[in-house]
């Protein structure tokens, strides 16, 4: 099997990536994939941006505004923020905890197919008849009011991704459990692994109440069930409280991986140790664990009670505790350090300001009593998009800075990723602090459009030039990804310099086996520890051997396209004749690409040992 | 499983120490099993006996409970060694069940 090293036609090279189980080339995907719905989504976000610009605007109709901000907000929590993180974790974890691949490379695939077949089916709605437009919570007494199949498209868009999602949670907590290296305790893991980790869990407890109230909601729509019909004797609240339970641990599901690359870029370029690592841990783990008690209080003024409210108030502010614990712990990190400005350092030194913000308005819309003037309003829209962009796209560029040398052997440009971090910085600050004002000043959320003289003016056109800001970083961003990639300037195992974890050991990008001596790990940054001793690099734990790898294979494709084509039918059976017998189809594909997957083995093939000391011209270590 | 490992090739495996372990481990499974059939008797029992459906609901359920903390300690080998992450995981997941059922049950039904 040395065919890895032969150079691939364009055709060989695109069937390689449908049939991969690499967590690398996994990873390359999710990029891919969740790049494209970022860039959807930004445009949705132009889109809402211009229309708000001034006053009475006819940019899009009032219709076509509700689906335009449903979709951006679906598109960029499910289908862009999520995979984007999910590509880090898949590329880098593996490598931080000295493994070789996930634990089950197939689900792996299958994972990622899922989310990517969901998300196309998702966004096809633009072009079948209109987009989902009851917001991103589809809260459901208005979702089922909505006519067409909108809301549809939604509802089996987001379980067949949510499918793919929680398999992918599943296999990162069991990778990290059972395939750390040797010497790789739990407290020796880097902070992006235990970040990785805990919203693992998350995404295992926070997705089936989503699957079960996602599964309701398309019983009340499509199947005639009552569940959320007031009407019949259902209740509309447990809608509410399904998608909260999920929706509040989706918040740290997106931020936690955020917080663990930043507590990865921190220490690297002030060249010192993470300050406080255990405490960090601890944070990271309490936060977590609290992330499933507050889900309430986004629903304050549904009328629970004044006891409810409190209880939810009082769990909300605590979270203030872990997350100040990790600030000052960043802030220490620095302190004293010997801190080298580059663009994954910007992003990460303005994080901070910018996610406290976000943060300290999060304990304003906490106190119950003042949310019923906050809520609903832009004051909202502020502080979820200071926490989100402040916090988890500000990461998902930071490690996009970072980590592009370690995924593919070359370095993004640092002027550009520079002018791409002052223009988005700039952009993002002036979009969004002036709608806490706008909030306070009175302007709801959600709606199309604005008066004159309502005082709203100023405020919304200076939120939509700092959107245009957000759009140019964007532009430069993909320029200086095409100018590196044709440049395609190859750099050694630790690019930085600096690199303290094991991705640093091994060269850029790995190749396909990561390992060709599973490390040794003596501690904390192992890299760093073999660094001040004087060693070039890593000392193996094991003899050089044969390497057992997976097999590629076609079938996750073909099982999640089966699931795609049977959401068709699923959704037109009562219009069409051809519905049902599309559904059947579908679940056939799925069911039996499953069947097949069962019965024929695979065991996979060895990497030889010959193979291993041929690659390697200056001989291979003991 | 590690008890099963006769085929180590470490000369410290004490293969006495693990017949007598295993011996021990299948008493306690014949032990669980019937005390999981003498629960589930009492079940019946306590529908048949006709007795206020206040009192045989919450008992039933009490039951059921502890027959699966014997499933999972005693047939799925959850106290042994090596089983502590999915301990974790399964009462990290019956906490979240927990906290939103005593939600339901106390904001959005009363």
């Amino acid at each position: 099997m040395s065919t890895y090293a032969q150079k691939k036609g364009f055709g060989a090279t695109v069937w390689d990536y449908l049939t991969t189980v690499d967590h690398k080339k996994i990873a390359v995907l999710y990029l891919i994939a969740g790049g494209f719905f970022f860039v959807v989504g930004g445009l949705e976000a132009m889109f809402i941006r211009i229309q708000l610009a001034v006053p009475n605007s006819d940019f899009v109709s009032a219709g076509m505004y509700n689906q335009i901000l449903t979709m951006h907000g679906t598109t960029m929590i499910f289908l862009a923020a999520m995979p984007l993180l999910f590509g880090f974790m898949n590329a880098i974890m593996p490598l931080q905890i000295g493994a070789r691949d996930v634990a089950f490379p197939f689900i792996n695939a299958l994972g990622f197919w899922l989310f990517f077949f969901g998300g196309v089916f998702l966004n096809l709605s633009w072009f079948l008849g209109g987009a989902p437009d009851a917001g991103w919570t589809s809260y459901a007494s208005l979702s089922l009011a909505s006519e067409g199949h909108g809301i549809d498209f939604y509802l089996l868009g987001l379980q067949i991704s949510g499918a793919g999602t929680l398999m992918g949670g599943i296999n990162f907590l069991v990778t990290i459990i059972n395939m750390r290296a040797p010497g790789m305790t739990y407290m020796r893991m880097p902070l992006f692994t235990w970040t990785t980790f805990v919203a693992s869990a998350l995404i295992l407890f926070a997705f089936p109440p989503l699957t079960v109230g996602i599964f309701l909601l398309m019983f009340d729509r499509l199947f005639g069930s009552n569940f959320f019909v007031t009407a019949a004797g259902g209740n509309t609240i447990i809608w509410e409280h399904l998608f909260w339970i999920f929706g509040h641990p989706e918040v740290y599901i997106l931020v936690l991986p955020a917080f663990g690359i930043f507590s990865e870029i921190i220490p690297v370029f002030s060249r010192k140790r993470l300050f406080g690592y255990s405490s960090m841990v601890f944070a990271t783990v309490l936060i977590g664990f609290l992330g499933f008690m507050v889900w309430a209080h986004h629903m304050f003024t549904v009328g629970l009670g004044p006891i409810a409210n409190a209880i939810f108030a009082v769990a909300t502010m605590a979270i203030a505790v872990p997350t100040g614990i990790k600030i000052f712990n960043w802030l220490f990190t620095m302190w004293g350090g010997s801190i080298k400005f580059t663009t994954p350092m910007y992003y990460a030194v303005a994080f901070i300001p910018s996610f406290l913000m976000g943060g300290v308005t999060g304990v304003m819309l906490a106190s119950a009593a003042a949310d019923y003037q906050y809520h609903d309003t832009y004051f909202v829209v502020a502080h979820f998009h200071y926490v989100i962009v402040g916090g988890v796209v500000f990461a998902i560029l930071a490690g996009t800075a970072f980590y592009w040398p370690k995924m593919f052997g070359t370095m993004l440009n640092e002027t550009l990723g520079k002018i791409t971090f002052w223009l988005f910085f700039i952009g993002f600050h002036l979009t969004f602090f002036i709608q806490h004002f706008l909030g306070l000043w009175g302007m709801p959320r959600r709606i199309f459009t604005f008066l004159e003289g309502q005082g709203l003016e100023t405020g919304n056109f200076v939120s939509t030039v700092g959107a245009f800001f957000m759009a140019a970083a964007t532009v430069v961003l993909v320029i200086n990804i095409i100018i590196t990639t044709v440049k395609n300037e190859k750099v050694g195992n630790d690019p930085w310099g600096d690199g303290r974890t094991l991705e640093w050991a091994i060269p850029s990008p790995p190749p396909f086996y990561n390992f060709k001596q599973l490390p040794l790990v003596r501690g904390l940054d192992p890299l760093w520890i073999e660094k001040m001793e004087g060693k070039k690099g890593m000392t193996p734990a094991e003899p050089l051997g044969d390497i057992h790898m997976p097999n590629a294979s076609f079938i996750p494709f073909v099982i999640s396209f089966g699931l795609f084509v049977a959401a068709f039918g699923a959704m037109y059976r009562l219009d069409y004749g051809w519905g049902l017998p599309v559904l059947i189809i579908g679940l056939l594909i799925t069911f039996g690409s499953m069947f097949l997957r069962s019965v024929k083995d695979d065991h996979g093939f060895h990497i030889h040992k010959e193979e291993l000391i041929d690659e390697d011209d200056k001989g291979v270590k003991a | 499983m590690e008890n099963n490992q006769t085929n180590t090739g470490n000369a410290t495996v004490d293969i006495a120490y693990r017949r007598k372990k295993n011996a021990e481990e299948m008493r306690h499974q014949v032990i669980t099993f019937t005390l999981m059939i003498f629960l589930t008797i009492i079940a019946f029992v306590a529908v048949g006996a006709g007795m206020s459906g206040w009192f045989t609901v919450p008992f039933i359920l009490l039951l059921a409970a502890v027959q699966v903390v014997f499933q999972l300690y005693y047939f799925m080998h959850m106290s042994h060694k090596g089983h502590e992450a999915p301990a974790l995981f399964l009462y990290s997941g019956l906490l979240v069940g927990l906290i939103t059922v005593l939600a339901f049950v106390t904001i959005v039904w009363w």
